[in-house]
C-alpha cells in the first residue's frame, strides 16, 4: 500500500526513447573516429579501407604541435588562477554571513549568460585601447573570466559538503588561519579542487570564439583546426586530431565528474 | 561587531575574486559602450559622441533582419531542444533507480568535448557528399545528394539542439528530481490518471526547470558564431556574423561594438521576460 510502485513503474515506451536520445547524441561524435580510420580524404559512404596515415602524418605536422603546446599552457595556466580565484569565492560565500551576497555572486556568474562573442569583441577593444599587444596572455585572461564562474559552482558543494566544526575545532586548537587551511580545509575539498582543474582546463582547451579574437600570431588548437576546416586535404588530418581529443576529453570529463559527484547526492548535481 | 567583522572576513576572502571579475567584466563593457558611440576613421577612431552607429543599426533592414533570424532559429532551437529533453530528464528522474549518476554524466559528457568538433561533425553528416547523402546513395535510396541538407536554418537548428542538450537536460532534471514523490501518491489517492497526475502536478511543478533551460540555451544560441558559419550559407547567417565582420574585412569597430550592444540588449530582455515568467510559476506553486 505504502509502495509507489504505481509511479515508479517501468515505462518501456520511455526507456526506448532515453537509449534512442542517448544513441543520437553519441552517434554524430563517432563520426569523427569513425572516418579517420578510413583510407580516402572524402568523409563519405561506402568505407574504403583501414589506414592509420592520417595519424602518422598528424605526428610530423609541426604547426599543429605548436598549436597543440599553445593550447596546454593557456588550459594549464587558466585551470590553476580560475581554481585558485575559485577557492576563495566558495570558502568565502559558504563560511561566512555576508550581506549582499546574492547580487555579488550573481555578479560573478555572469560572464556564463555572456555570449562568447560579445565579451571576445568587448575584451578585444580594452585589450587595443589600452595598447596590450594580442598574445596567448591575452587569451589567458579571457579563459579565466569565463572558468571562473565553473570553478565556483564545482567547489561550492564541496565547502556545503563538510563539517563547519572540523575548521572551529583547528583553529582553537591552536593553527593559524593558513595552517588551518592547508592541514584541515584543502585536503577535504581535494576532490572538488582536482574537478576544478580538469573543467576549467577543459573548457579553455576547447574554447574558440574568445581565443579567436584575443590570440595574436600564435593560434590554440580551436584555432588552428578552424584554418584547417577550409582546405578539404587537410580534413582528414583534423579528423585524427579531432579523434584524439574527444577520446581524452571524454577521459578527463567522466573522471572530474565522478570526483565531483562522489559523496554529493544526486539531486545535487545540476549546478553546472 | 562580530557581525561586523564577520562581514567584513568574508569580504576580504572573496575580494581577489571579485577585485578580479569586476575589472574583466566591468572594463571591457565599458568600453564597449563608450566605442559604440565613436566612428571608424580608416585605421583610426573619431571620439566625438554620435548615435550614428544605433540609426544605422536601425534603418538599415539587413540588421533587424540579422537579428529577426537570430531570435527565430535561437527560439526554434530552444523550443525543440527543451522538447526533446524532457522526456529523457523524466526518464531519469522517475524511472532510473541506480547508477543515476552514470546515467547523468553519459547525457552530459558530449556538451564537454570541443564544440567546434562536434559542429565540423554535422558538417560532414549533412554535406553535399557527406555521410547521409553517400550512405543514402550506397543504399541505392535515393539518385542525387539531397541538396536542403547542408548551408540552411534547418541545418544550423539540427546541430545547435544536438549541441545545447545537456543545457535542457539538467535543469529540467534538477526540477523533476526535486518534486515530492507522496504529491504524486495524492493524486493517484484523489483519483487522477497518470495523464492528468502529469498535467496537473509534475508538469507545473518541472516549470522552473524548462523555463531556465529555455534561457541557459537562447543566450548562447543567439551569440553562436561556428554554427552558421560551417554551416548556415547565406540563409543561414545569423547576428554574430556580421558583428565579426566588423572586426575583420569591414573594419569598423565602433558599429561592430553598437550591433554587439543590440545583442547583449536582446538576451537581456529575453532573460528578463524568463525571469519574471520563473517568479510568477515559483510564486503560484508556492
Amino acid at each position: 500500500m505504502m509502495s509507489t510502485s504505481y509511479i515508479d513503474r517501468p515505462n518501456h515506451p520511455l526507456y526506448v526513447y532515453a537509449l534512442l536520445y542517448l544513441a543520437l547524441l553519441y552517434i554524430p561524435v563517432l563520426v569523427l573516429p569513425l572516418f579517420s580510420f578510413n583510407d580516402s580524404i572524402y568523409i563519405a559512404f561506402p568505407l574504403k579501407g583501414f589506414t592509420t596515415e592520417w595519424y602518422q602524418q598528424m605526428v610530423k605536422n609541426e604547426p599543429m604541435l605548436a598549436a597543440f603546446m599553445n593550447s596546454v599552457k593557456v588550459a594549464a595556466a587558466t585551470s590553476v588562477f580560475a581554481t585558485a580565484l575559485g577557492i576563495f569565492a566558495a570558502k568565502a560565500v559558504t563560511r561566512y554571513r555576508m550581506p549582499g551576497r546574492g547580487p555579488v555572486v550573481g555578479f560573478i556568474m555572469l560572464p556564463l549568460v555572456i555570449p562568447g562573442i560579445v565579451f571576445g569583441v568587448a575584451l578585444l577593444i580594452l585589450m587595443s585601447r589600452l595598447g596590450i599587444p594580442l598574445s596567448l596572455y591575452t587569451v589567458t585572461l579571457g579563459h579565466i573570466i569565463i572558468c571562473v564562474p565553473f570553478a565556483i559552482a564545482t567547489l561550492i558543494p564541496r565547502f556545503v559538503g563538510f563539517d563547519k566544526s572540523l575548521e572551529e575545532a583547528s583553529a582553537d586548537l591552536g593553527e593559524n588561519m593558513w595552517w588551518t587551511f592547508w592541514r584541515v580545509t584543502f585536503p577535504l575539498i581535494i576532490p572538488g579542487v582536482v574537478a576544478s582543474l580538469l573543467l576549467c582546463f577543459t573548457v579553455s582547451f576547447d574554447e574558440f570564439i574568445m581565443a579567436f579574437f584575443l590570440s595574436g600570431t600564435k593560434p590554440t588548437l580551436p584555432i588552428y583546426i578552424w584554418g584547417q576546416l577550409r582546405f578539404p586535404i587537410k580534413l582528414p588530418g583534423v579528423l585524427a586530431l579531432g579523434t584524439i581529443i574527444l577520446s581524452v576529453s571524454f577521459f578527463v570529463v567522466f573522471f572530474a565528474q565522478w570526483l565531483r559527484n562522489r559523496g554529493i547526492q544526486t539531486n545535487a548535481v545540476g549546478g553546472v | 561587531m562580530f557581525l561586523r567583522s564577520e562581514t567584513l572576513r568574508g569580504y576580504t576572502l572573496l575580494s581577489p575574486t571579485l577585485i578580479v571579475m569586476v575589472a574583466g567584466i566591468c572594463l571591457p563593457f565599458a568600453i564597449l559602450v563608450t566605442m559604440s558611440f565613436w566612428t571608424q576613421h580608416a585605421f583610426d577612431f573619431d571620439t566625438t559622441f554620435t548615435f550614428a552607429n544605433y540609426v544605422k543599426a536601425a534603418d538599415q533592414p539587413v540588421y533587424e533582419a540579422l537579428l529577426k533570424r537570430s531570435i527565430l532559429i535561437a527560439g526554434g532551437c530552444m523550443i525543440a531542444t527543451v522538447l526533446l529533453a524532457y522526456p529523457m530528464a523524466y526518464y531519469v528522474a522517475f524511472h532510473v533507480h541506480s547508477h543515476k549518476l552514470i546515467w547523468i554524466i553519459l547525457m552530459t559528457l558530449p556538451f564537454w568535448t570541443s564544440y567546434l568538433l562536434r559542429v565540423f561533425a554535422w558538417k560532414a553528416i549533412l554535406g553535399y557528399n557527406g555521410v547521409i547523402n553517400s550512405g543514402l546513395k550506397s543504399l541505392g535510396l535515393i539518385d542525387q545528394p539531397l541538396a536542403f541538407l547542408l548551408y540552411s536554418p534547418t541545418a544550423v537548428v539540427i546541430t545547435l539542439v544536438h549541441a545545447w542538450a545537456a543545457f535542457a537536460i539538467l535543469p529540467i532534471f534538477v526540477s523533476l528530481e526535486k518534486i515530492d514523490r507522496s504529491l504524486l501518491e495524492a493524486a493517484t489517492d484523489l483519483g487522477d490518471g497518470p495523464v492528468a497526475r502529469f498535467l496537473r502536478v509534475t508538469l507545473p511543478l518541472s516549470l522552473p526547470g524548462v523555463i531556465a533551460a529555455m534561457l541557459l540555451i537562447f543566450i548562447p544560441t543567439v551569440g553562436d558564431y561556428i554554427t552558421p558559419t560551417l554551416l548556415g550559407g547565406p540563409d543561414g547567417y545569423m547576428l554574430a556574423n556580421i558583428i565579426q565582420a566588423q572586426f575583420g574585412r569591414v573594419n569598423d569597430w565602433p558599429m561592430g561594438a553598437a550591433l554587439a550592444i543590440a545583442m547583449m540588449i536582446t538576451v537581456a530582455i529575453f532573460s528578463f521576460v524568463f525571469m519574471f515568467l520563473t517568479r510568477t510559476v515559483t510564486g503560484r506553486i508556492k
